[in-house]
């Protein structure tokens, strides 16, 4: 048996491994630079977050939600512009499937590789938040398989629209009325006991509502609750979405 | 593995039978058979929007035909469609290298879409690049390639898994004729080594010198098949005489006509067919200020007559 996805998600390494540097700069300095300027100059402003009647340094909340963002955003940037440009622009999925790949194989090299970009982003904001002091909980290695499951999920969601886009635009859409008001209402910037209660509804039923559940008591030092439900949302959340995307994207190359 | 052939006596390298694809209510491709036999060149040639594209697509399996089947080494596509890649090559009519890679590492990658061993690749590299003619190229990238060179790195990278058929959609379209001399000359080769190709152009020239047997198609249907030489002198007179600068009602309509089997206008251009020239030429002097070109004729005259003039919009 082979794996055919392997040599796919590796191409994708190989040409990375190229770009690092700005690469790196994209993925790590713009989540750095909005975790300092609100986490120090607001947090200094807010002081302390009452979580379930819990004080809480505004720095280390908004850390612990925006780390999970910041795998949302790598994922989804690298499953859409990306993922597009090799399968629409390039024309590179046309030609690896002249070779005995098929397109599901190609389809899992991607999402498995916008879920690496995410894991690796996150590790290297972790190192830097470890290194300023931010946090310091052995727990927080819990927190490094629930981000590669959140990447996972967002890559997946993001390869439906990969698969129904004519060009790099549609993605707008996807960001304007999608990503950006799950942003505010998963509880990054602000808890969600504040928000009216048909808001917290929607809000509780987001996916990255569920990963900042799931990541935020890591960095206090403790265990999230409710593990089952969180983890099995998140699943429902990457499963559905694989079979969508799958279904699309064979749709699309029928053609 | 697969078994190779199901029927012993079944030598045939790609086989269609019936093909038959519909894109809504346009029918593309309308009950096409054809075979290509082991060492065989064959072309498939048809304007804009005949089906060739689709017809090379249900070959690799990326399109499903409505009904009729294709066979690759006595497998079945796209049933077999793994197994039958193995063994196959191809050259699409977009060039989907990889850009950020060098040429080396182009050959290098897509070795490894074919669970080749790195090392296996490694050896296959320099005898690709030189086929290619790109051995000084080998750390450059393919943007830094000329349209040429880029054709025949991708003729290269198909060729790394070493196939026994290739299939190769327009491989010289938009070169300069250098670089197509050098393609010619790389597939002569090719198939010297005993390789079979299925191959789809819009030269002529090409099809004529390149391919054992031509299929021409029209409107998704197959309407000549046969050797060039032999479809030219099946269809055709063995003389043509192009007239320009007259008035192609009084060239055509006048007593010209008797000494050609069939004539065609065409703007401004009368096309005398006919099965000596001579009588023609002589009866044209009659005719001051006209100019003209007296040729043998060729599979350009053969797909003219058998597709019509007219342009294609589609395709």
């Amino acid at each position: 048996m082979r794996l055919r996805f392997w040599p796919v998600f590796l191409r994708n390494f190989l040409v990375w491994k190229k770009l690092l540097i700005p690469s790196l700069i994209a993925n790590i300095a713009e989540p750095l630079m909005w975790l300092v300027a609100f986490g120090y100059g607001l947090g200094a402003l807010v002081g302390d977050v009452n979580l379930s009647g819990e004080k809480v340094p505004y720095i280390v909340f908004l850390a612990s939600g925006s780390i999970c963002m910041s795998a949302m955003n790598a994922a989804t940037f690298e499953a859409l512009y990306s993922a597009f440009s090799r399968m629409h622009m390039q024309k590179t999925w046309d030609g690896i499937m002249n070779a005995p790949v098929r397109l599901d194989d190609v389809l899992l090299a991607e999402m498995l590789w916008a879920a690496f970009k995410a894991l690796f982003t996150v590790t290297a904001i972790l190192l830097v938040m470890l290194g300023l002091g931010i946090v310091h909980s052995w727990k927080l290695l819990m927190a490094w398989p629930i981000l590669l499951g959140a990447g996972v999920v967002f890559s997946c969601m993001a390869l439906i629209f990969n698969a129904l886009a004519k060009g790099y635009d549609f993605f707008t859409y996807y960001f304007t009325l999608f990503l950006t008001p799950m942003m505010f209402l998963s509880g990054i910037f602000f808890p969600l006991d504040t928000l009216p209660d048909m808001v917290r509804w929607i809000a509780n039923a987001l996916p990255l509502t569920q990963a900042v559940a799931l990541v935020r008591p890591l960095f206090l030092d403790q265990w999230p609750s409710n593990v089952l439900l969180h983890v099995g949302i998140l699943t429902a959340y990457g499963a559905g979405s694989w079979m969508i995307a799958l279904h699309l994207t064979r749709k699309r190359f029928k053609q | 593995m697969l078994p190779l052939a199901s029927h012993p006596m079944n030598q045939a390298q790609l086989r269609c039978t019936h093909l038959t694809k519909r894109f809504g209510d346009n029918l593309v491709v309308d009950d096409l058979s054809f075979e290509l036999q082991p060492g065989e060149c064959l072309g498939v040639i048809g304007p804009n929007g005949a089906g060739k594209t689709t017809t090379f697509r249900m070959c690799l399996g990326l399109t499903a035909p409505d009904s009729g089947s294709v066979d690759v080494f006595g497998l079945s596509m796209p049933q077999d469609a793994l197994a039958i890649k193995e063994r196959l090559g191809v050259v699409s009519q977009f060039d989907s290298l990889d850009p950020d890679f060098s040429c080396a590492e182009n050959l290098m990658v897509y070795g490894r879409y074919f669970g080749m061993r790195k090392s296996d690749i490694q050896s296959r590299i320099p005898t690709l690049l030189e086929f290619a003619a790109l051995s000084h190229k080998a750390n450059a990238k393919p943007g830094e390639l000329s349209g040429g060179m880029k054709r025949r790195l991708s003729l290269a990278r198909s060729l790394i898994n070493n196939p026994s058929l290739l299939l190769l959609d327009e491989p010289t379209t938009g070169l300069d004729p250098q670089a197509r001399h050098l393609m010619w000359e790389r597939l002569q080769q090719l198939l010297q080594q005993g390789k079979s190709i299925l191959l789809t152009t819009h030269f002529m020239d090409e099809a004529e010198r390149l391919c054992d047997r031509l299929l021409v198609v029209d409107h998704g249907r197959k309407i000549a098949e046969g050797k060039p030489r032999d479809l030219i002198a099946e269809h055709l007179e063995p003389d043509v005489v192009e007239v320009y600068g007259g008035n192609t009602q009084a060239l055509s309509q006048g007593d010209l006509r008797a000494h050609a089997q069939r004539i065609e206008v065409s703007g401004d251009t009368v096309f005398f067919y006919t099965q000596t020239a001579q009588p023609l030429l002589q009866a044209l002097m009659a005719y001051p200020g006209v100019r003209s070109l007296h040729r043998p004729a060729n599979l350009e005259d053969l797909f003219l007559k058998l597709t019509g003039r007219q342009i294609r919009e589609e395709g």
